[in-house]
């Protein structure tokens, strides 16, 4: 077992697990170190964190300087392989050519997928975001309650590392004492943000990411993950032994090659892998579920390589591919007897796509100028946020309360004196008026430190004109039919970005800086980013209590077809604003616990 | 792996890899085919060179013209050299010269621009080239064009190619270790803890 070629595929897996990010690298670890046979399958290359990651390249290393490019969005260090909108030979289309109608999806075609370059920002949802129709007669209820994942969300913080604080605020979980690593001090901007939005009724306190703050203690903590399995405790404990603690320095969207910071391939490939139950293939791209008798029997995939159609078996599927491609495997295994689509019985797949409401602000600081050197690199990302503070504003009756939107959004902070890029000291003609030679310097200098980011990430509601189908003619360089999208924000989400315009303004301005770049921009229709844009594409093939009307129980496993199951964002109900990756794999932990539990009972 | 082993490694690794492994390496875009970027899975562990992934634009005198400027716009002085002698326009050509379109789009304004530095210098200074002229000399023509808002409309735009020069001889000298140091950039660093700002930082902001 381990990384394997298509030579080396058994005849038969106990389960096919189709992708290898957070969901499907969580599926494959828990089934793993259970003694579930698992087949992952990965539609990118084979990646290496260890050798592959850009440690300590400066700017200067980079072509452009490292500037973001069609082929590297993100910047030429983001850890993203053969990914980003677009994806060469793999297409997707819009139903519309309206701008506002439009869907980017973001695809990475890597062991790890998304996991490599993702911001590590780990939130719970609350209790209030499994029942958010019920608070206030808007989208749907989860089948599951925060009671039931939360003690997934304990195990899966104790694992991957998470640092962060408890705060007591309202919807925003504390964990138990032993799960969480400590916060790291936060940096002059962020406290000084802090300071001032504080006066504005708004809390600002340590953001949760998965950065090891400090080693994993792989003495204690195996025993609390896997009870009475001395075997899998002694592979996590090694695992986490393997794992350096952060070195402050680096940021964490290039990958980490100490493996400080989560990422499928660091944290639950390695364990599951030597527990010797578990066969990796990559550039396997999966195309369709296959089944037999009512039951799913196997996928089909294309190796990329060679352009060989190949068949695999197994007693259960996992769709992991991430929401929108599992949708696509899902519909393109239609036969006679799933017209629709695969597990489709109710319309619901590719239905109640969602993203994350997205808007930001930056601005300039003048206290913040000319402060004395200092390295602020910290745990390369944020360690400050501020949680969504005006639920009292929301909940039945929201429309009379004032606020004018239903849901909320929390605030990323974006401060300090990050290594320079190619666009230090640009567009700042405004601040220099005009400066070059001597001058020009010493305005460079002063500024240098003195910018603020505000990111809103809010919740955007499910609704009926944002969703995925197959297009009708377009195909990928494989032949694979390609999905289409439709989208369509509603005034939820606009004015919660015309919201969150407002609120930055005045949070630049309590600070006594100035907004760029002419903002705020108050029409929300504007101020929000594109659908997609955010990455936090989940929905698809939500879950429910109805078979009519969504497409998996409250296991993830689809009502048609009792062997296959979804361990992405396709089965989200909701998307609230914490990003979605922790609860992506607390479910997937869920999920292949019910697994094992069905296997051991001979129910699957 | 402890704690400090980890970062004796990461510091022995970050020496070999900062070293700059390409050199003599042929451009991958060849003379008459069509430069196509450096792909979605670009060895990130390397060093890369102006010229080395795509064939570069400037010919002798808009390279000398270029060089002269950025050396106006960013000169030498106590703590730095300047962006010419850091040869920050070999930068500005690998950036107009790549197959993207936002330096697509940059490219006819830099090349114009250069063009017409060059003929406003001959016109003003009795057929001298920029970078013949002393900086009093100089700057008489920058002055009419470094700030799009005050710029006569004659020279709106070359005002409009001041401000993306500057952009860029900025972009490329402030990524140099020089200039990361200039401006007082000290991170890119490992540590054993991260203690947060010094206390006299907190003091001068007020969040001590």
């Amino acid at each position: 077992m381990g990384f394997v070629t298509t030579r080396d595929l058994a005849r038969d897996y106990d389960v096919i697990v189709v992708g290898s990010g957070a969901g499907g690298g969580q599926t494959a670890y828990t089934l793993a170190l259970e003694g579930v046979k698992v087949l992952m399958l990965e539609a990118g290359r084979y990646y290496d964190f260890r050798t592959e990651t850009p440690m300590f390249q400066a700017s200067h290393d980079a072509p452009l300087r490292g500037a973001g490019t069609p082929d590297k969005p993100f910047g030429f260090y983001d850890a993203t392989v053969d990914g980003g909108w677009q994806v060469p030979g793999e297409p997707y289309t819009q139903a519309s050519s309206n701008e506002e109608q439009r869907f980017d999806w973001w695809r990475a075609r890597m062991l790890g997928g998304r996991t490599n370059h993702w911001g590590r920002i780990s939130l719970r949802n609350g209790p209030y975001d499994f029942k958010p129709h019920s608070r206030d007669g808007l989208g749907f209820d989860w089948p599951i309650g925060y009671d039931d994942l939360a003690p997934y969300y304990d195990k899966v913080e104790m694992l991957v590392g998470i640092y962060g604080s408890n705060e007591g605020l309202e919807n925003t979980p504390d964990s138990p004492d032993g799960c969480l690593l400590p916060a790291p001090a936060a940096r002059v901007g962020e406290r000084l943000i802090a300071q001032r939005a504080g006066k504005l009724g708004i809390p600002v306190v340590p953001i949760h990411r998965a950065v090891l703050t400090a080693k994993l203690d792989d003495k204690r903590i195996p025993a609390l993950l896997h009870p009475g399995n001395a075997r899998a405790q002694a592979l996590v404990a090694q695992a986490m032994r393997d794992r350096a603690a952060c070195f402050w320095a680096t940021p964490c969207s290039r990958g980490c090659a100490i493996g400080a910071t989560y990422q499928s391939p660091a944290v639950h490939l390695p364990p599951a892998l030597a527990s010797g139950n578990l066969d990796v293939l990559c550039d396997a791209m999966v195309y369709e579920v296959t089944t037999k008798d009512g039951k799913a029997s196997g996928v089909r995939f294309v190796d990329r390589k060679t352009g060989k159609h190949i068949e695999v078996k197994g007693r259960a599927v996992v769709l992991s591919a991430s929401a929108c491609e599992s949708v696509r495997i899902l519909l393109n295994s239609k036969t006679s007897a799933w017209p629709q689509g695969l597990a489709n019985s109710s319309g619901k797949v590719g239905k109640y796509v969602m993203d994350t409401v997205g808007s930001d602000l930056s601005g300039q600081v003048p206290l913040l100028e000319n402060l004395p050197p200092h390295n602020e690199d910290g745990a390369g990302g944020s360690h400050m946020y501020a949680p969504w503070w005006l639920y009292g504003k929301q909940g039945a009756g929201w429309a009379e309360k004032g606020l004018g939107f239903p849901r909320g959004y929390h605030i990323e902070l974006g401060t300090g004196r990050r290594m320079p890029g190619a666009s230090t000291g640009a567009g700042l003609e405004w601040f220099t008026k005009g400066s070059y030679g001597a001058k020009f310097k010493q305005d460079v200098r002063r500024s240098f430190g003195s910018f603020v980011y505000l990111s809103g990430r809010g919740e955007m509601i499910p609704n009926d004109n944002s969703f995925c189908e197959i297009d009708p003619t377009t195909k990928d360089r494989f032949g694979i039919p390609v999905l289409r999208f439709n989208w369509q924000w509603a005034d939820h989400e606009t004015r919660q970005a015309a919201h969150m315009q407002k609120t930055f303004a005045d949070i630049v301005e309590a600070m006594g800086g100035k907004v760029l770049d002419g903002g705020p921009e108050l029409d929300g229709r504007k101020a929000i980013a594109p659908g997609g844009s955010i990455i936090h594409e989940v929905g698809g093939a939500i879950m429910g209590a109805d078979a009519r009307t969504s497409v998996t129980n409250r296991w993830g496993q689809t009502w048609d077809v009792p062997n296959l199951f979804l361990s992405d964002g396709a089965p989200f109900a909701s998307n609230a604003d914490k990003n979605p990756t922790l609860t992506i794999m607390a479910l997937a932990w869920r999920q292949a616990d019910h697994i094992v539990d069905r296997f051991r009972r001979k129910e699957l | 792996m402890d704690r400090r082993t980890t970062l004796q490694w990461m510091l022995a690794a970050s020496a070999v890899l900062g070293v700059p492994v390409s050199a003599g390496a042929t451009p991958a875009a060849r003379k008459g085919a069509k430069p196509t970027g450096y792909g979605t899975d670009p060895k990130l562990t390397q060093s890369y060179k102006s010229g080395e992934l795509w064939p570069l634009t400037f010919n002798a005198a808009q390279n000398r013209s270029a060089q002269a400027l950025c050396g106006l716009i960013i000169p030498a002085d106590e703590q730095s050299p300047s962006a010419a002698q850091l040869q920050v326009h070999r930068f500005i050509d690998e950036w107009v010269s790549a197959p993207y379109p936002d330096q697509a789009q940059d490219r006819p304004v830099i090349v114009d621009g250069l063009a017409w530095l060059e003929a406003e210098s001959g016109k003003r200074f009795g057929g001298k080239r920029f970078d013949q002229l002393d900086v009093a000399q100089q700057s008489q023509i920058a002055d009419d064009i470094c700030w799009t808002e005050t710029a006569k409309p004659e020279f709106a735009t070359a005002a409009k190619f001041f401000q993306r020069f500057r952009d860029l001889t900025a972009g490329g000298f402030y990524t140099t270790p020089e200039g990361m140091k200039d401006v007082g950039f000290v991170g890119n660093t490992p540590a054993v803890t991260f203690d947060g700002p010094p206390l006299k930082v907190l003091q001068i902001v007020g969040v001590a």
